[in-house]
């Protein structure tokens, strides 16, 4: 009889499944996973490093290429990482601002989330559908920041500047008629505000649209309930955050356990699993999804009704207004000193955490007073959930392999950081 | 958060008067400083006792203390900083330890209190050659097979020491010195305490 021995292969780094860049050496029995050891550090781009050699304001876009499906979101615990060590609070409306286009970042994500996943496991029209709202989403992230993805929105001490009153419009070329452009530019007549409202009216059925294809799908839960469960003390001691935690049945919530800004006057209900398997992530994070929805209404209501200032008036962290800055010396100076050398962060060291859409996104940021951070360590959601990915994998199939990595909502800009 | 009593006064009644043991509390949040000795240990009593009962490593971070606050610095080079938070009790702490010896900088592992500093270790290893003792499986995790160098160390310059390109009459890819010259767009200044002062009210 011929001796049966076990091999190793190697999953990726060009895997479409890999969903980046993971290089996952798996020792297989047969098609049974015996050991999964994955490799990482193919994007690694030392994000913390160029931190160090950059002034306070300058590192801003880079949060957003750590996590590029959810980057406003990064943005976000770095601002506020900035603040707390200034001791400089954003004027409410930017608060509410931030709030909204959190939860539009956690949909954003969510919704790429559900497309790679389904697509992995092998339901390809999830993608086309999830895209399809991605692209409003996009739409508004363009209109505030004139950026569709990398926005660079949040600024310590508020945000970029105010929502706008019009949308940007399509308009007719050779792939869009006039007919399609009309449509399209149907719903983006009023302003920002009138647009994420009716986004937010229209929203919902659309998740009832990915649940009636997936929920009860019996393909799509024989290849994820069972499969990669995690108990909950093990997800705790696993350093697991997120939607990953909460599938397991913890109920921990950042914006409800430490809210910040004003997740405390936001009313919504925090998702959880029972089993800890791919199957109940899944829920959890379409849960999430509507649970988003009615973050973003009510925030739309407040913006709607009290219109306000959006950045600080602390010229030591936003620069002051064109029209100041020509009519006034002091301010003119302010912003010649703010563009040159950017602003100090008085010594002493800050974590600040957010209940990003992956997990707990955390900035660890250490000053020494100068105007370039002397230490930034990020907290990456993804890096303790991949981390466990031997635990979960080990006597699993190789293709549930590719399930676990789709529940774990793996994006390599912020593991490899 | 936690009814009455603080988190600090908690753990200043816990290792107040235990040698090596600081506590610091600023900005909304509570430090503590623990000696390398029995670090373990200490983790382990941080993560057991039930009035801190820090069940979660989040994160672990490396650092090198060597040009802090313009590079007079006095005391040791690296530190080990863990970010714990409680779930139980909703409360948040940052641990530090200072490696005693600055040229082979070592410290004790957690990976047996908690699982989740295994990647966390491996990082703090590859990135500043701090090792873990006790850690089963310390291999680099970040950079490159083959890479020389710990780069997060302050004396690592940022553009590194070596690239990278594809060599067409050797038909593989070389790795050489790098040629760009190191270049500071905006220098890093500290300033004094007072400056700009004035300047708030007007």
């Amino acid at each position: 009889m011929a001796e049966i021995q076990n091999y190793t292969m190697n999953f990726g780094p060009q895997h479409p499944a890999a969903h980046g860049v993971l290089r996952l050496v798996l020792e297989l029995d047969g098609e049974i996973i015996e050991r999964a050891d994955p490799h990482i550090g193919l994007l690694h781009r030392a994000t913390e490093k160029l931190a160090e050699h950059k002034t306070y304001i300058q590192s801003v876009p880079y949060m957003d290429r750590l996590d590029y499906v959810s980057m406003m979101a990064n943005e976000h615990a770095y601002v506020m990482a900035i603040e707390k060590l200034c001791g400089v609070s954003p004027p409410l409306r930017a608060r509410y601002i931030r709030v909204m286009f959190d939860e539009i970042t956690r949909i954003l994500n969510h919704l790429l989330w559900i497309g790679a996943h389904a697509l992995d496991v092998g339901a390809m029209s999830m993608f086309l559908y999830a895209f399809r709202e991605r692209e409003d989403l996009m739409d508004c992230y363009e209109a505030v920041s004139g950026a569709r993805l990398h926005a660079a929105y949040y600024r310590p001490g508020g945000v970029y500047r105010d929502l706008p009153e019009e949308m940007p419009q399509y308009k007719p070329s050779k792939f869009k008629s006039e007919k399609d452009v009309r449509a399209l530019n149907e719903a983006r007549q009023g302003t920002l505000l009138d647009f994420i409202e009716d986004f937010a009216r229209r929203f919902p059925a659309r998740v009832d649209e990915y649940e009636t294809l997936l929920t009860d799908n019996r393909i799509w839960k024989q290849r994820t309930v069972g499969i990669g469960v995690v108990a909950p003390e093990r997800a705790i001691a696993l350093g697991f955050t997120g939607p990953m935690l909460r599938g397991s049945g913890v109920e921990w919530d950042l914006r409800k356990k430490q809210p910040y800004e004003v997740y405390d006057k936001m009313q919504f209900a925090i998702p959880v699993g029972a089993n800890g398997d791919c199957y109940d992530r899944y829920l959890v994070r379409m849960a999430e999804m509507r649970q988003a929805n009615e973050i973003i209404k009510q925030c739309a209501k407040w913006l709607r009704e009290n219109p306000g200032e959006v950045i600080t008036e602390s010229h030591k962290l936003a620069p002051p207004s064109r029209e100041s800055m020509k009519n006034n010396m002091e301010e003119l100076i302010h912003h010649f000193k703010l563009f040159t050398e950017g602003m100090h962060v008085p010594a002493g060291e800050a974590y600040c955490a957010v209940e990003h859409p992956k997990g707990e996104f955390g900035i660890y940021l250490v000053s020494d007073g100068a105007n370039k951070p002397y230490r930034l360590k990020i907290r990456a959601p993804g890096f303790a959930h991949l981390a466990a990915m031997d635990e979960m994998a080990r006597g699993h199939m190789i293709a549930d392999a590719v399930a676990i990595i789709g529940t774990m909502d793996i994006v390599f800009g912020e593991i490899d950081r | 958060m936690n009814g009455g009593k603080s988190l600090g006064d908690v753990l200043r009644a816990r290792f107040g008067g235990r040698a090596g043991f600081a506590v610091a509390e600023a900005l909304g949040e509570t430090s503590l400083t623990v000696p390398a000795e029995g670090l373990a240990q200490t983790l382990a009593e941080l993560r057991d006792d039930s009035e801190l009962a820090f069940n979660q490593l989040i994160d672990l971070a490396g650092m090198d203390y060597s040009q802090h606050a313009g590079g007079e610095s006095r005391g040791p080079r690296f530190a080990v900083v863990y970010h714990l938070l409680s779930l139980p009790k909703n409360h948040r702490l940052r641990a530090r330890v200072f490696c005693a010896d600055d040229d082979f900088p070592v410290v004790e592992s957690a990976t047996a209190v908690w699982p989740a500093a295994n990647w966390f270790e491996r990082e703090a290893f590859d990135l500043f050659g701090i090792a873990f003792a006790g850690h089963d499986d310390l291999r680099r995790i970040l950079t490159d097979y083959g890479f020389v160098g710990h780069p997060f160390r302050k004396d690592f310059p940022l553009s590194g020491n070596v690239e990278v390109r594809y060599d067409p009459q050797r038909r593989r890819v070389v790795y050489e010195p790098v040629s760009i010259e190191p270049r500071e767009v905006t220098p890093r200044i500290v300033r004094e305490e007072t400056f700009g002062k004035e300047g708030e009210s007007g």
